[in-house]
């Protein structure tokens, strides 16, 4: 099973077939052990058991970033490489981006209201999150403007590659900026501040929440593949008809 | 499992969650139920993709 | 009553598909309502203090987004035509239209209020009042802005002259709705008076509308 099988749609099918299975068992497992440990995992001493939304808030935000970036990775295969299943992974992915950036404004809110007095501030970092979850809900009205998905794709491409430079911004902001949020505390220069009963848990969400999203995908993958066939089919009907 | 005085917040965080998740496994499986069942009703209409011979309709 | 049922629905089919307005109107709501605080700066106080009147300028120019196209998409399929020569009388097919624009965008930007309006650090009674007044006042904004879509589709011109035509029709509307939002946080003065003359402006405009439209149809379009 070649690289090439990632590009070809019949193929890709094929191996979305017998892979889905084992991809869903692997994310019920690490689901299993993220919300096992995230129930066992301490108090922290400043935020009490409110730091267990930090398990859900922390992964969304990660997925939220990590599918625009795979969105650009496409985006860069429609346009530079010519890639035929590039727009299918970029239109497929963006929904569920979606989804995770709104559950990371959400458990944000949930989380800042109890332990920062309020559940939104206009401060650098949640505004740029924001603006990612609008940009995300652009793209998927963009592919939704167009009626023939591969005509959308370049002009989606573009827009998501433009619409990347938010990603440094979201991840730097706490940096560059004053703001309530929090500073980097996980992935920075000298390594992670917060203690390793908390870090395991956290590991743990991610890997289990990076589990569904590839699982997710696939198989929103495998739906647009079925989606462009059955349209395909549809015309040839429609014109099978007119003669 | 004592969760403290904000037990709600976690709650709903956690309930948001499910019912994120819910929603995109149920998009996913709906919208593939959906593709396959077109396919099939097309299928037994006599038509069939490009990369096979187009059959006349009946 | 048939036709007009069809009209209906077909109206609010053809604004969830590909290309139509239904969803989008949200959006913009949306992104008028972040850029506003990115403009005025990041003070919650300030911002819940002016929230009401954001939230309505936000919903009135999201309201009138789909409207340009409301006739034109008819008129350029030919469409338009076959209502003009319909049974049904033009303004109650005209008022079928607006209902369907009006449940298809305006009706989710009320529903939208509540998430909003905690970006915007109002309080549940605030946001209460804000979404009765705008589920009262985007009917009207509606049905003032199928004058606008008429003239629009009768003088072919589009782009802005519509939101022109209609904002100064709709700053009643937008006045009173504003005023009786803000009198539930402000006080003392009273909801009810506000409130009420919203009410009756919505009413008036569902009969005005359709019969402005309707007139400017007939006799714009020969």
């Amino acid at each position: 099973m070649a690289l090439i099988d990632l590009a070809n749609p019949t193929r890709f099918l094929v191996l979305a077939e017998r892979v889905l299975p084992w991809l869903m068992a692997a994310t019920l497992f690490a689901f299993a052990i993220g919300l096992t440990q995230s129930a066992l995992a301490p108090d922290d001493y400043q935020q009490g058991a409110t730091v267990k939304i930090m398990f859900l808030h922390v992964p969304s935000a990660w997925l939220g970033m990590f599918c625009w970036g795979l969105m650009s990775v496409a985006a860069l295969g429609t346009l530079v490489w010519r890639h035929p299943l590039a727009d299918v992974a970029a239109k497929a992915a963006a929904p569920i981006g979606a989804a995770f950036t709104f559950l990371c404004l959400f458990t944000g809110a949930m989380w800042g209201r109890p332990m920062w007095g309020t559940y939104w501030v206009w401060d650098a970092r949640l505004t740029s999150e924001l603006i990612l979850l609008i940009m995300y809900f652009g793209v998927i009205a963009l592919w939704r403007t167009v009626e023939n998905p591969s005509d959308a794709a370049r002009v989606v491409a573009i827009v998501t590659l433009v619409g990347a430079i938010d990603l440094p911004i979201i991840k730097f902001s706490v940096d560059w900026w004053n703001t309530l949020h929090q500073p980097e505390s996980v992935f920075r220069m000298g390594g992670p501040t917060i203690d390793k009963s908390l870090l395991v848990p956290l590991f743990a969400m991610v890997i289990a929440f990076t589990l569904l999203f590839v699982t997710l995908h696939i198989a929103a993958m495998r739906n647009e593949i079925l989606r462009r066939r059955v349209r395909g089919m549809l015309m040839l009907q429609a014109r099978g008809q007119e003669a | 499992m004592n969760l403290g005085p904000h037990a709600a917040f976690i709650l709903v965080s956690y309930a948001a969650a499910i019912v994120v998740v819910v929603a995109l496994i149920t998009w996913v499986i709906v919208d593939f139920r959906a593709q396959r069942r077109a396919l099939g009703d097309l299928e037994a209409h006599g038509v069939t993709r490009r990369s096979a011979e187009i059959k006349e309709p009946a | 009553m048939m036709a007009l049922r069809a009209i209906l629905l077909r109206d609010m089919r053809l604004a969830v598909r590909v290309g139509g307005g239904a969803l989008i109107g949200v959006l913009f709501f949306l992104v008028v309502v972040t850029l506003i605080p990115l403009a005025v700066g990041p003070n919650l106080v300030l911002l819940k203090r002016i929230g009401p009147a954001i939230l309505w300028l936000g919903a009135l120019l999201a309201s009138l987004l789909a409207l340009d196209r409301l006739f034109a998409a008819d008129h350029e399929d030919g469409s338009l035509d076959l209502i003009l020569m319909g049974s049904a009388p033009l303004e109650l097919t005209v008022a079928a239209k607006g209902l369907a624009h009006w449940i298809t965008t305006g009706l989710p930007l009320v529903v939208a209020v509540p998430v909003l309006g905690l970006l915007l650090d109002l309080d549940p009674l605030a946001i209460g009042a804000v979404a009765l007044t705008l589920l009262v006042g985007t009917p009207a904004i509606t049905f003032i802005g199928l004058i606008g879509a008429a003239i629009a589709v009768v003088l072919r011109r589009g782009g802005l002259l519509l939101p022109v035509l209609v904002l100064p029709l709709t700053v009643p509307v937008l006045i009173f709705g504003v005023s009786a939002a803000e009198a539930v946080i402000v006080g003392p003065a009273s909801f009810a008076t506000p409130f009420t003359i919203l009410c009756a402006l919505t009413l008036a405009s569902l009969v005005i509308g359709p019969a402005a439209a309707a007139a400017t149809l007939r006799h714009g379009l020969d």
